[in-house]
């Protein structure tokens, strides 16, 4: 970023009689207010249609295709319904504090954006501290959840808020110590330094860089749900239970903002990920004499790993049921805690003993992974042959609507 | 909880998880079973000729096979079925003066039509009961003084009664079916 206004300025096209912050803040607004209008709140919207469309078609049904072709401007349509809706506040609630709650937690699911790298070059800020600031802001989410679940002056607003806290500050000790084996390995905080230490095909990802960095990824990622507020671990909104939890007693945008929070956290859950484990946008080709040739390859590959884990998260949204609170605190203490802890300690051995790491476990790892890839659609073609479907009654078009038969 | 629980357990998630997305995955394969019911259906298809026989939409009564037992009236477990029935020697048995059902009340329960000796009283599958008034949802079975159906020992043998008798009564033998029949299996995927 900065070198970029730097060039600008050299260039003459920013009026260099003004003091270079001035060209830095200006730039960082421009750019931050682009990612933030001109990324993060379409993908936070369009996850709404896809969640919706893939939802259906786990239940044998088709999912929201009146607007526009196929659906795809569902969440437009929603939105503004939100928008123009009426701003209910309680009058018993705390009001100010009411009116803030969506701010905050929309602020700290947008604030990770800062960090989050797009591509090689295209990143808001490549802070030194960048996983860490990344740790750090989204628990701004679990400050404006309570103060919701408690402005909102309601029993089940409350018990949403009190449960999320518990959830997410228990969750956060999982999730961080998942993300010190990596740390450990690269030396390093920055996004975009993790990422440069990978490599482009899948043994040079940092996820079969050992066996401990592949449980830590599994950890990172079932934490990062719970984290995240997501199903199975949705328990601080608990439709069943709860009505909506912490977002009970709120409506029109109020409401919209805490949902577009969550759905774009699937996202940043996702690039989260894909940065740790994944070689994020790192491409098999250098590219070095076009840039913008680079930049849009490495963006859309960096996007097409991100996303996937989205899918992955609403995939998992459709099969399993909420848990319960002393499975979800179970699963957290019992289990992905010591785990954690394990591949921390796992890591700093395997780096004591082999510092240059070992490339045939790099093979195995990849390998198992494949074979287990293999196994898993094997049994998805045993549950549809089970189900007594033929090649006639399947689709694998995404935005089929044909009926079976008629 | 000993050691080898703790990992069996952990195995236990990760297998079934994995196991319960694969149902989940297998199910995106399929072809959406929705119907777009009403504006996008294909040419001809009427939603109802492809319901099952034992559809549980609008009430319907076949008068000619009605016996006038009662015995839908005594079930109706909200009071929307009102039958009026005298017996008449000069016309050779009960005579009904009215047996209307207030669609607005019916709950759509089907406990009417369990009791029925001959299934007179049956649902149908047609469900587009919207109307402008409350009056005009309840039916009037009968228009003017009907004289109720006898069964016969040796069966029935008029023509233009038997059909309706045998629907009736194949309409009574689907309770029966273990599982819940779910009638005529070509329209339901």
């Amino acid at each position: 970023m900065q070198e970029f206004v730097d060039s600008l300025i050299a260039s003459g096209a920013a009026p260099a009689a003004m003091p270079a912050w001035v060209h830095y803040l200006t730039a960082m607004l421009v750019f931050g207010g682009v990612v933030v209008f001109g990324f993060v709140l379409p993908i936070a919207g369009i996850t709404t249609w896809v969640e919706r469309r893939v939802m259906g078609r786990m239940q044998s049904r088709i999912g929201p295709n009146r607007v526009g072709p196929a659906g795809f401007l569902q969440w437009l349509a929603d939105g503004l319904k939100n928008l123009l809706k009426e701003d209910i506040i309680p009058t018993a609630s705390d009001a100010g504090l009411f009116k803030l709650a969506p701010y905050v937690v929309i602020m700290g699911f947008v604030a990770t954006f800062a960090v989050l790298p797009f591509s090689g070059d295209l990143v808001i800020a490549d802070m030194n501290v960048g996983i860490l600031y990344v740790t750090s802001v989204t628990a701004l989410v679990v400050v404006g959840i309570l103060m919701a679940g408690w402005a909102s002056n309601n029993k089940w607003s409350l018990l949403g808020g009190i449960r999320s806290a518990a959830q997410i500050v228990s969750y956060e000790i999982p999730a961080g110590l998942s993300i010190f084996p990596i740390v450990a390995l690269t030396g390093t905080l920055s996004m975009q330094s993790i990422i440069a230490a990978q490599g482009p095909h899948p043994w040079q990802w940092f996820l079969f860089d050992n066996p401990f960095t592949l449980a830590a990824f599994l950890v990172f990622f079932v934490s990062a749900l719970a984290e995240g507020n997501r199903t199975p671990f949705d328990l601080p909104e608990a439709e069943s239970e709860l009505v909506a939890g912490f977002a009970t007693e709120y409506s029109g945008m109020r409401n919209l903002l805490f949902f577009m929070a969550e759905w774009g956290n699937l996202y940043v859950i996702g690039a989260i990920v894909t940065t740790l484990f994944l070689g994020g946008w790192q491409l098999p080709w250098a590219l070095d004499g076009q840039p913008v040739l680079r930049n849009a390859l490495q963006f859309g590959l960096f996007f097409t790993k991100a996303y996937f884990f989205v899918f992955l998260a609403i995939w998992l949204r459709w099969t399993l049921p909420r848990v319960r609170v002393d499975q979800m605190m179970t699963m957290c203490w019992k289990y992905l805690v010591p785990i954690a802890l394990v591949n921390v300690l796992g890591t700093a051995v395997w780096m004591l003993v082999f510092p240059h790491g070992v490339p045939v476990v790099r093979w195995v790892l990849t390998a198992a992974a494949g074979a287990g890839l293999i196994a898993f659609f094997w049994r998805v073609r045993y549950h549809v042959r089970a189900a007594g479907y033929g090649r006639s009654q399947l689709s694998f078009n995404p935005l089929a609507t044909t009926r079976v038969k008629w | 909880m000993g050691m080898g629980a703790y990992f069996r357990n952990i195995k236990d998630a990760v297998v079934t998880i994995a196991d319960g997305m694969a149902v989940t995955l297998s199910h995106m394969v399929r072809k959406p079973t929705t119907i777009e019911y009403p504006d996008r259906l294909p040419d001809g298809v009427r939603v109802q000729d492809t319901l099952p026989f034992r559809y549980r939409g609008i009430l319907e009564v076949d008068l000619e096979i009605c016996t006038a037992c009662l015995a839908c009236e005594r079930a109706c477990p909200i009071d929307c079925i009102v039958i009026d029935a005298q017996k008449d020697k000069a016309a050779g048995g009960l005579v009904m003066t009215r047996f209307d059902i207030d669609m607005a009340k019916c709950m759509y329960c089907g406990l009417c039509s369990e009791p029925c000796p001959t299934g007179a009283i049956h649902h149908t599958p047609e469900f587009e009961g919207a109307d402008y008034s409350l009056e005009s949802l309840i039916r009037h079975y009968v228009k003017a003084p009907t004289v109720a159906y006898k069964p016969k020992k040796a069966g029935e043998d008029d023509p233009v009664i038997k059909p309706i008798l045998d629907r009736g009564m194949r309409y009574i033998a689907e309770f029966a079916v273990v599982g819940g029949g779910g009638g005529d299996d070509s329209t339901s995927d």
